[in-house]
């Protein structure tokens, strides 16, 4: 976990007690913290690998007697079958990075680089949906989509993702291009760079840190989002999987398949778990900074 | 390039930014406010009916419960969230060996999706199969096994508690990032001083970090004043609609019942609050100023 060692280089702790003695209660509390945060996750997945019929068993085990893949070949046959699901939650995911960075980029090196009249406000708008509760907008934003053919459609539900991802990205990507040296751009300026070869050849590779950190972000909010993608795919084989995981619990006959559940909340947590693990430096590094401050 | 233009070449960058918040955020929000006025109906139908849908939102009591109930929810996990995330971000910055490790690994659920970790611990609460209760008959701390989602205090407890692990987090890892930003130099005197280790955090660490402790608690506060998911997967609002939070119940009204005039009346009221809040997280993250 070593992305959290360096968020402010060379500053000792204030935190830090002075009593070297604190030292072994401080290792053993945190050993708690862990198992405590670690259960959930090692159960869900034990359960996911036991056997349907161990899975619901009462009272419950915490460790599978034998190992099946039952449970996640339900899940893979469920209904129009997982690939499906997962294609439409990736593609739903793509389209939303599509459209946050399409629209986010150029929008943030105007304000970043250009005396834009009326920057502020123009920016204020652009973060408009901060302030506006996206959960509020859906009825609206759903009647839209029905006129316009976007209901049920990848591109419907990447719009509303959007709508929730584009403030952070502006923000973030306008940040990074004000912090791109100016000696970068006369450089540029003085190679003959018009302003789109500016913002290509200059300001996109100083920004990638900032690029990453925003695909990553749109990625994990659209792959998770769960009410909008309740709302708009209505139909069985435009599902996401946070709402394939609904209809996984409802089951057949109103029994709840537990081992299966547990196994498609294992397939929905694996990306989010895969991009934090590999990417940990930039995701921290954006949620800091873009999150809040 | 003169400077009049160049700003317009600016502007010009920021067009279909502009156009996309115009046409999905803006402009339904104005009609929003304007199917608010109507008794439109998702199955058909819609006329003009003024602020009557204000006044039955007034008079409808389970409305007010589901309000009151989300402000009970937020006023309950907010304090929580914070005070835990706070000693969380001071644990593992004060731990030498398991101290990193333990950061990353509290942090971890905040990347997964709210859906998944509510099925997660939807099955974990069950009275039969979870294993909440096996643990808890293990330890002797129960005898027979609670049915958590059939009272409403008891579905609050569970989902607060997986909302806990979901996004401890969260708070923990910008209070960390507040507390290294804390100068050596400061640290360094109060030791000369002879403070102890809890005089120092309260007199140093908790006013210095004060603005970061400020936006977190707006931020998680908005965000339970939100919350949807959690209660539609783990007590689908029941027993007897008891946890039915505001989102839910114009989720329900919207797009259950189809009465979306009266969906929208009840959104602009949430958006209301929410406003009040935001705009104050806003101000307090004015750009140039840093926590």
């Amino acid at each position: 976990m070593s992305a959290f060692a360096d968020l402010a280089p060379g500053a000792k702790a204030i935190a830090a007690p002075r009593t070297a003695s604190a030292s072994p209660l401080l290792g053993a509390l945190c050993v708690g913290v862990v198992a405590i945060m670690l259960f959930p996750l090692l159960m869900c997945f034990s359960a996911s690998i036991k056997t349907a019929q161990e899975a619901s068993a009462v009272p419950p085990h915490y460790w599978p007697s034998a190992l099946s893949v039952e449970n996640y070949l339900k899940v893979f046959h469920y209904q129009a079958s997982l690939p499906v699901y997962l294609a439409n939650s990736f593609a739903v995911a793509a389209l939303t990075i599509l459209l946050c960075l399409g629209l986010g980029t150029p929008a943030a090196y105007g304000l970043a680089r250009f005396p834009v009249p009326a920057k502020e406000f123009v920016f204020l708008v652009l973060l408009s949906s901060l302030m506006v509760p996206y959960q509020a907008l859906l009825t609206p934003l759903y009647i839209m989509a029905a006129s316009l053919g976007l209901a049920n459609t990848y591109l419907g539900l990447a719009i509303v993702h959007t709508v929730v991802q584009l403030p952070f990205s502006v923000y973030l990507l306008r940040n990074s291009f004000e912090e791109t040296p100016r000696e970068l751009e006369e450089a540029g300026i003085v190679d003959g760079c018009n302003s789109l070869q500016l913002l290509r050849w200059i300001f996109l590779p100083a920004a990638a840190p900032a690029l990453i950190t925003v695909t990553l972000f749109a990625f994990i909010a659209s792959w998770n989002e769960f009410i909008a993608a309740l709302i708009f795919m209505n139909k069985e084989t435009a599902f996401t999987i946070p709402i394939m995981l609904v209809g996984v619990r409802q089951g057949h006959f109103g029994a709840i398949d537990w081992g299966a559940l547990q196994a498609g909340v294992v397939v929905s947590i694996f990306p989010c778990l895969a991009i934090y693990l590999l990417l940990q430096r930039h995701y921290v590094s954006g949620f800091l900074s873009g999150a809040i401050k | 390039m003169n400077r009049t233009r160049s700003g317009y070449v600016g502007l010009l960058y920021a067009t279909p930014a502009l156009l996309f918040v115009a046409a999905f955020v803006l402009y339904p929000l104005l009609q929003l406010f304007l199917t608010s006025l109507t008794n439109s109906s998702l199955l058909g139908g819609s006329e003009y009916i003024g602020w009557r849908n204000y006044l039955r939102a007034y008079r409808d009591a389970t409305f007010w419960r589901a309000l009151i109930f989300t402000c009970k929810y937020t006023l309950i996990i907010t304090p929580i969230l914070m005070i835990l995330g706070y000693l969380a971000a001071l644990l593992t910055l004060s731990a030498k060996r398991f101290g990193k490790f333990t950061r990353g690994v509290v942090f971890l659920p905040v990347v997964i999706g709210l859906g998944s970790s509510s099925f997660l611990w939807f099955w974990l609460f069950d009275e039969q199969v979870g294993l909440v209760n096996k643990l808890l008959k293990d330890l002797h701390v129960i005898a027979q096994p609670i049915v958590w989602f059939v009272d409403a205090d008891l579905g609050l407890a569970a989902v607060t508690a997986s909302i806990v692990w979901k996004v401890v987090g969260f708070g923990m890892i910008l209070f960390v990032a507040a507390l290294q930003a804390i100068g050596d130099d400061v640290n360094e005197a109060a030791l000369i001083d002879g403070a102890s280790y809890w005089r120092r955090i309260a007199h140093i660490a908790l006013p210095l970090t004060w603005r970061t402790i400020l936006l977190t608690t707006l931020v998680s506060a908005i965000g339970s004043m939100l919350a949807f998911d959690q209660f539609y997967i783990m007590t689908a609002g029941g027993p007897e609609s008891q946890t039915f939070t505001s989102v839910y119940w114009i989720y329900q009204n919207s797009f259950i019942y189809f009465k979306q005039g009266y969906g929208a009346a009840l959104s602009v009221i949430l958006m209301a609050i929410i406003l009040t809040g935001s705009a104050l997280q806003l101000f307090l993250m004015r750009r140039g100023q840093r926590a």
